[in-house]
């Protein structure tokens, strides 16, 4: 039950240089794909973009049969209260359960701020948050 | 600058090519009878000592290549026992095997010899002390020129290369007056001293540098004499034919050949037919007396010419001019040879990496940088940036080993280097000498 919680992230490798976001988001526009949220995390000329978007498989072969390095990865999205404690109160439900976060990026959607996460236990983590009254997203986000 | 050897550095050119021939002659028979490799190269090129009648004959003798020295590794074609061997070298080849160099006592001291010729040829002598910024070891820069330095009666201050600061101190402190080492690492150490506040022009006592070891040109030939105070002297040389071996003299019109230690052809690259004096073409050197590892008509890739003149210094060996480029795609990177294939079959042992990659030299300041553009293979892809960090030090950790040489790696996106092209697209160098 925990896994229907896990979504599926798109990370896609790309060089520190202009217009590599403008080339892999105009791919996913022409697929008809939306993101959902998304980050990039850069490092010694070269980044990685990560994504969440309605048809990940799509997205994924998409932006492959491009010529771009694409995988998946498991993450988790939380939705958060958006007012004051939000992020506190889901950081530590997950710090006392000595789960880690290796990375988090967060978007304020309409009905609430979500946090995505990517975590070294995934379905700890899952299973912490709903215990403690979380609210996480669907692993299918289209539907 | 009067010369080392009077004998042999004036000897007149018809008896110079009287010598050269006798040379070539019993090195050719002493082959013929006891190195097994030359002897089958000969017997493959129908070839036989008796043939050799005149000097001219020797175009009649094989090549040898770099490869044949790789193919003999460590030591199949060479001359002496190992117990007649005083000293290895050894450099990086072309695919990972590295070249050995055996040296006889006698080997030695004939590039001692060479190269106290070359020395005293600019005014090296007794008095003078020589700092050595060659690399020591493996590398023959570092004692090829500790030899020949002290061979002249000068002092020698073995500093090899690095702690660029100490030795800016120690040039000052010891009184130096010249210098061996790349031209680009003098003007990396002429920057280092100013940062210090010293000018090596106004506050040491250096005169005379003999630069080599990678190519150069007039234009900073003439940089670094005005900016340094000091005259720079070309000096030339491969582990094959010993190390760092002929110099120019105090002419600064090309580089002497000692006649008696080498005998020098120019070659086309495609054909292998002698040029004459004045046409571009591969250097290609017959070491006369050389005993352990004997170099007969050795391809050395280099591109130069003949000098035509007789040298104003009096000195009657031939001269060669400046190297002008490569026959192969070898670079060099901070005075050491850089194969692209030593890099390919590096990177065939790293899977989280393709095959295909891209070398980019830059000279950033005075030194020369080198960049490998990498792509990172689809298994290896994680989306965690610190272990994309880990491949990029990988790669750089074991380029650096294969290599000898520093470089920085860059991942890329796949598809986006070359594929095809050939080798010009994979090595892009942009510096300017």
């Amino acid at each position: 039950m925990e896994k229907s919680y896990i979504v599926k992230q798109i990370s896609i490798f790309s060089e520190n240089r202009p217009g590599r976001l403008a080339a892999i988001a105009g791919a996913l526009r022409d697929a008809k794909i939306n993101i959902f949220a998304f980050s990039i995390a850069e490092a010694d000329g070269f980044g990685v973009v990560r994504a969440l978007v309605d048809r990940p498989e799509d997205a994924h072969r998409t932006l492959t049969d491009l010529g771009f390095r694409v995988s998946f990865t498991d993450v988790i999205g939380v939705k958060m209260r958006d007012e004051p404690g939000g992020l506190s109160d889901i950081a530590s439900v997950l710090g006392d359960a000595g789960i880690n976060i290796e990375y988090a990026y967060a978007y304020s959607g309409k009905d609430a701020a979500v946090l995505i996460l990517r975590v070294d236990q995934i379905e700890d983590a899952v299973r912490q948050l709903l215990g403690h009254g979380g609210e996480l997203l669907k692993t299918s986000l289209s539907q | 600058m009067a010369p080392w050897n009077p004998r042999a550095e004036e000897m007149p050119p018809d008896e110079l090519r009287r010598l050269q021939f006798k040379l070539v002659k019993s090195l050719v028979y002493r082959l013929y009878s006891f190195n097994d490799f030359y002897r089958r190269r000969m017997k493959e090129q129908q070839v036989h000592p008796d043939d050799i009648r005149t000097l001219e004959d020797v175009a009649k003798l094989p090549f040898m290549y770099k490869r044949d020295l790789r193919d003999g590794y460590p030591d199949k074609i060479f001359s002496a026992g190992r117990d007649e061997l005083v000293r290895y070298h050894v450099s990086s080849g072309t695919t990972g095997k590295p070249t050995v160099v055996g040296y006889t006592e006698h080997d030695i001291e004939n590039w001692s010899e060479s190269l106290a010729r070359g020395f005293s040829s600019c005014g090296l002598g007794r008095g003078d002390v020589m700092q050595v910024s060659y690399g020591y070891g493996l590398f023959t820069g570092g004692l090829g020129a500790h030899y020949g330095a002290e061979r002249v009666g000068a002092t020698v201050l073995p500093t090899s290369v690095g702690n660029t600061e100490r030795q800016v101190e120690l040039m000052q402190d010891l009184h130096v007056t010249a210098i061996a080492c790349t031209p680009s690492y003098l003007l990396h150490m002429g920057e280092v001293a100013e940062k210090m506040g010293v000018s090596i022009k106004n506050d040491t006592e250096l005169r005379i540098g003999f630069l080599g070891a990678e190519p150069w040109s007039e234009q900073m030939r003439t940089r670094i004499e005005e900016w340094l105070g000091i005259r720079a002297y070309d000096i030339y040389g491969t582990s094959e034919l010993s190390g760092p071996m002929f110099t120019e003299c105090a002419e600064q019109q090309g580089i002497h050949i000692w006649g008696d230690l080498a005998l020098v052809e120019i070659v086309d690259p495609a054909t292998g037919e002698v040029l004459e004096p004045g046409e571009q073409g591969e250097l290609t050197i017959t070491m006369l007396q050389k005993e352990a590892l004997p170099m007969v008509r050795y391809r050395i890739g280099d591109l130069t010419a003949l000098e035509e003149d007789a040298c104003a210094c009096g000195r009657t060996h031939p001269r060669i001019g400046r190297i002008r480029g490569r026959v192969d795609d070898m670079l060099i990177v901070r005075g050491i040879n850089v194969f692209p294939s030593q890099v390919e079959h590096a990177l065939l042992e790293i899977p989280e990496v393709g095959r295909h990659f891209q070398i980019v030299v830059d000279r950033k300041g005075a030194l020369d940088s080198m960049l490998v553009r990498v792509e990172v293979s689809e298994e290896a892809f994680s989306d965690k940036i610190t272990e994309l960090m880990v491949i990029k030090r990988k790669v750089e950790h074991r380029l650096r080993g294969s290599l000898n040489v520093s470089v920085d790696a860059e991942l890329v996106e796949p598809g986006s280097l070359p594929r095809f092209e050939g080798k010009s697209k994979k090595v892009v160098d942009r510096r300017s000498l």
